[in-house]
């Protein structure tokens, strides 16, 4: 509800809104414009009689004298009987130029306010603004809850891609948008009438002009009162006509003044009203406040590419929702299905469930986890589809669930059934699948089956539990789907650097060119790039399996795309079949496999402190991350091998690093030297410096094997106590991540 | 732009004329310069040989908080609604002119009363008398030039 709150307004809006923004960032920089070129006395330096006094002596025939907020003077007058008007040094009342205002401004100001269409493109402007302000509510809305909470709004935001640059953008901008957006539908509100309008009413011409001989401008004791800095305008009485005044408008007020006994007349204050009206207005337009409207100008810059960013957000959830064939409303399903997923593994499981559902004449409702509904009136079976996110936690799809669940009403008779996707290898296999049924269960749920795991997407299990299902809700449920296997690309091994053969654990840093770059021109231009290699970063995965087998291995690069090339570091297990496989390879030999994103394990942008720590071949990511850090951000290593002679994993590059300040720390520990410590020991040793890190918000990242894993967190967690945190506590604000194997 | 303003009440009341008084028409045509702002806020009025304000003939411009940038026409009718009540249109743009038709008692014509127009653009000067001409048979047909925003001015009574 809340992110439709956010996404329907943003579409109907998007384009209208770049035009809007577009051209606000072209009216902010006005007042600095104005500002720099303007000339401001100190205040107290010049009143109001003095700068008339100048004027006139160098305009006899002046009418009238105006002073932006900016601080431009500009005076209008007569001369031998054709208009004129100039813009004036308020010092010296001579003139430095005519005033002609900007056309193209005008234009601008036009687009801005009404499209150029005059008064319905005037209230099209404000339908905009206004929906501008439910935009930036719902989205700061929809923002906490992803993050988890208000409080939570500065935490680092995982994921990558148009989520990502959207709402990174749209948190640095929000605050401004909302004051642009709030004081532009105030203005027009007030235009069509929807608010009263502040400004004062005219004052009447005064009864009791003196009518005497009219002194000097320079004389005058009203105008003597008035510093220059507080003046809008003065408008000179005309000419030979001594029953005539000055009017005289201030910021602080407006009254007018006896062109003979200089005195104030009708002088009125304005009003609260006025002076809100007034200031909504210098909050818009930043006139007079020349670093607001520079920051409502950048802030405003940000709007083009966060309406591109969240029109290509909801076509990719579109798209992936037009994918899964027609779904019933939470009302009329009698079936309902909810998905877990980080990438988009589990939806092809779902969609085979929920179309063989289809067929049994079920009215199916499918839906991400986080779409769970308070209530589903008419279904009998809920069946939630989910893998595993890291060390036991919810995917992406899932992370509000167990909040949602809290506010579920679970019906008499809604059975459930929980099937879980992952990896055996992992400690926690399908332990958020495990999780997620349990707290089903004491929602007071009757369990249709217990769940189940599916090991690596394994077609045969899915078909299993399908006919087990089939039983026990007495329909025919034929399961056919098999994820389909990754496409592959070719690459060549380029380079290998061998270390550590002499201590008993030989790792290798492989390197690997993509071959697909040799397509012809021809090919590029029939955009037959349907096998393109996607972009990837450090951090990221390279599926390989060896010859003859089905099963996909992992390993995290240590490479970008920018690089060219594909570089990872792989430890010889003693019976590895796929890390032996890729200790045999000789460069100029080929190998297939693919590349799977894995945006759960990057370094906080920014000048947060990253500390990395890893043992063995887990450098390979880490490495990559620091070779990346180019705007110099701290990070610190702090890594573990067996012999700085024998395995010391990228020695000649950390080196580099460490000279170039891309790296700003180097903390090492070998096992089967003179110190024989462990990266942990390390850690320990560094205590204090580290605390420190994490006081100023550091962010940790762990790379390497289970038993590394688990003791680095020990460490850290007693190393975390005296501060009253734990490594849970850390993992919660995305400051704790963990690459494991 | 054509209007037809049956005129005779408003004045009348202002000047306490004979209820038997004879009407006649007359066309202003306004023609405004090329200035290059946007649209001109106009005040077309009647006032006595001396300029004293007597009586508003047509303002043009939708929104009444500006029309105090008509500054002598503000003054003389204190911009009191009652004055221009029946009696407004739209701003006219850069470059276009504007014609009004009214109905106006004989008795004010050839009896040394002015036509004045007081112009006002957002952002640029405002020009009180930007026209000023007697109302007589004389001047009928006869173009006079403003001196701000006003190309030419002229009234035509049939």
């Amino acid at each position: 509800m809340l992110r439709k709150l956010h996404g329907l307004p943003g579409l109907v809006a998007a384009l209208l809104l770049m035009v809007l923004a577009t051209s606000g960032v072209v009216l902010s920089v006005v007042p600095t414009l104005e500002r720099s070129a303007a000339t401001v006395p100190v205040a107290g330096e010049l009143s109001v009689a003095d700068l008339a006094e100048r004027v006139v002596a160098n305009y006899p025939g002046t009418e009238q004298i105006a002073r932006s907020l900016s601080g431009e003077v500009v005076v209008y007058y007569t001369r031998d009987g054709h208009p004129g008007a100039d813009l004036v040094n308020p010092l010296t009342g001579q003139g430095i130029a005519p005033y002609q205002p900007s056309a193209f401004l005008r234009w601008v100001k036009n687009l801005h306010r009404s499209f150029l269409l005059d008064d319905a493109g005037r209230m099209l402007a404000g339908v905009v603004a206004a929906l501008m302000v439910l935009i930036c509510l719902s989205g700061a809305f929809v923002l906490a809850r992803r993050l988890g909470g208000w409080n939570a709004m500065l935490r680092p935001i995982a994921g990558s891609g148009s989520p990502r640059i959207h709402a990174e953008l749209a948190r640095f901008a929000v605050i401004g948008l909302l004051l642009s957006a709030l004081t532009g539908s105030y203005m027009s509100a007030v235009r069509f009438g929807f608010l009263p309008d502040g400004a004062s009413t005219e004052l009447s011409f005064p009864a009791d002009v003196s009518g005497g001989t009219p002194a000097p401008a320079g004389t005058l004791s009203a105008l003597k009162g008035v510093d220059i800095n507080e003046l809008r305008e003065l408008v000179f009485p005309y000419p030979d006509d001594p029953t005539d005044v000055y009017s005289l408008s201030t910021t602080q007020g407006s009254g007018f003044v006896d062109q003979a006994t200089g005195e104030l007349l009708q002088y009125q204050p304005h009003s609260a009203g006025n002076q809100f009206q007034h200031w909504m207005v210098r909050l818009h337009t930043g006139e007079g406040l020349w670093w607001l409207g520079l920051i409502l100008g950048v802030v405003a810059l940000t709007v083009p590419v966060l309406s591109f960013t969240g029109l290509r957000i909801w076509w990719q959830r579109r798209a992936s929702c037009i994918r899964l064939g027609e779904s019933a409303s939470i009302e009329a399903a009698d079936a309902v299905i909810l998905v877990g997923s980080e990438g988009n593994t589990t939806w092809g499981f779902a969609k085979d469930l929920q179309g063989k559902l289809k067929q049994a004449d079920k009215k199916v409702h499918c839906a991400p986890m986080n779409d769970l509904a308070e209530h589903y009136p008419k279904a009998t079976v809920l069946f939630i589809l989910t893998s595993t996110y890291g060390d036991g936690d919810a995917p992406s799809s899932a992370n509000q669930f167990m909040t949602r669940l809290e506010h579920f009403q679970a019906d008499n008779g809604l059975e459930f059934v929980v099937l879980g996707f992952g990896d055996q290898q992992f400690p926690k296999f399908c332990q958020y699948a495990l999780d997620v049924d349990a707290a089903l269960s004491s929602k007071g749920l009757q369990q249709l089956h217990p769940a189940t795991k599916i090991n690596r997407g394994s077609a045969p299990q899915f078909r299993e539990w399908g006919e087990v299902i089939s039983k026990h809700m007495g329909i025919p449920l034929v399961l056919t789907h098999n994820p389909a296997p990754a496409v592959t690309s070719e690459f060549e091994l380029v380079e290998r650097v061998d270390y550590g053969v002499a201590v008993n654990a030989p790792t290798s840093i492989l390197r690997f060119k993509p071959l697909q770059s040799d397509r012809n021109l021809w090919q590029r231009l029939c955009f037959r790039n349907r096998q393109r290699l996607p972009d990837f970063e450090a951090g990221d995965l390279f599926g390989v399996a060896p010859p003859g087998d089905q099963a996909t291995r992992f390993y995290s690069l240590a490479s970008s795309s920018s690089d060219d090339q594909l570089e990872i570091c792989v430890r010889k297990q003693t019976h590895g079949l796929c890390s032996g496989y890729l200790h045999s390879l000789d460069p100029g030999d080929r190998i297939a496999g693919f590349i799977q994103k894995n945006p759960g394990f990057r370094p906080a942008g920014g000048a947060t402190p990253i500390i990395l720590v890893g043992a063995g071949a887990g450098i390979g990511p880490l490495a990559g991350f620091i070779r990346k850090n180019t705007q110099r951000n701290p990070m610190y290593l702090y890594w573990g091998g067996r012999n700085p002679k024998s395995d010391f994993l990228y020695q000649p590059e950390l080196g580099r690093y460490l000279d170039d300040q891309r790296l700003t720390g180097l903390n090492t520990a070998f096992s089967r030297s003179a110190e024989s410590a462990y990266v942990q020991d390390a850690i320990v040793a560094d205590e204090a410096a580290l605390q420190q890190l994490i006081e100023i918000g550091a962010q940790i990242l762990v790379c390497g094997g289970r038993d590394m894993a688990a003791g680095v967190r020990q460490v850290f967690d007693s190393i975390l106590q005296p501060m009253h945190l734990d490594v849970d506590a850390l993992r919660t604000e995305g400051r704790y991540l963990e690459d494991v194997y | 732009m054509m209007k037809k303003i049956l005129f005779a009440l408003g004045l009348a009341t202002v000047m306490a004329l004979p209820a038997y008084a004879q009407a006649r028409q007359v066309t202003f045509t306004t023609q405004l310069k090329n200035y290059g702002g946007d649209g001109a806020y106009l005040a077309i009025y009647l006032t006595d040989a001396d300029g004293q304000y007597q009586g508003t003939l047509w303002i043009s411009g939708e929104k009444s908080k500006y029309y105090k940038h008509l500054r002598d026409w503000a003054r003389g009718s204190g911009l009191n609604q009652a004055e221009y009540d029946g009696l407004t249109g739209a701003s006219v743009t850069s470059g276009r002119a504007l014609k009004v038709t009214l109905e106006l008692e004989d008795a004010l014509i050839d009896s040394g009363y002015q036509v004045r127009v007081d112009t006002s653009v957002e952002d640029m000067r405002d020009n009180r008398s930007d026209v000023v001409v007697p109302l007589t048979t004389e001047g009928s047909g006869k173009t006079v030039s403003g001196r701000g925003y006003v190309q030419s001015f002229v009234y035509g009574l049939k």
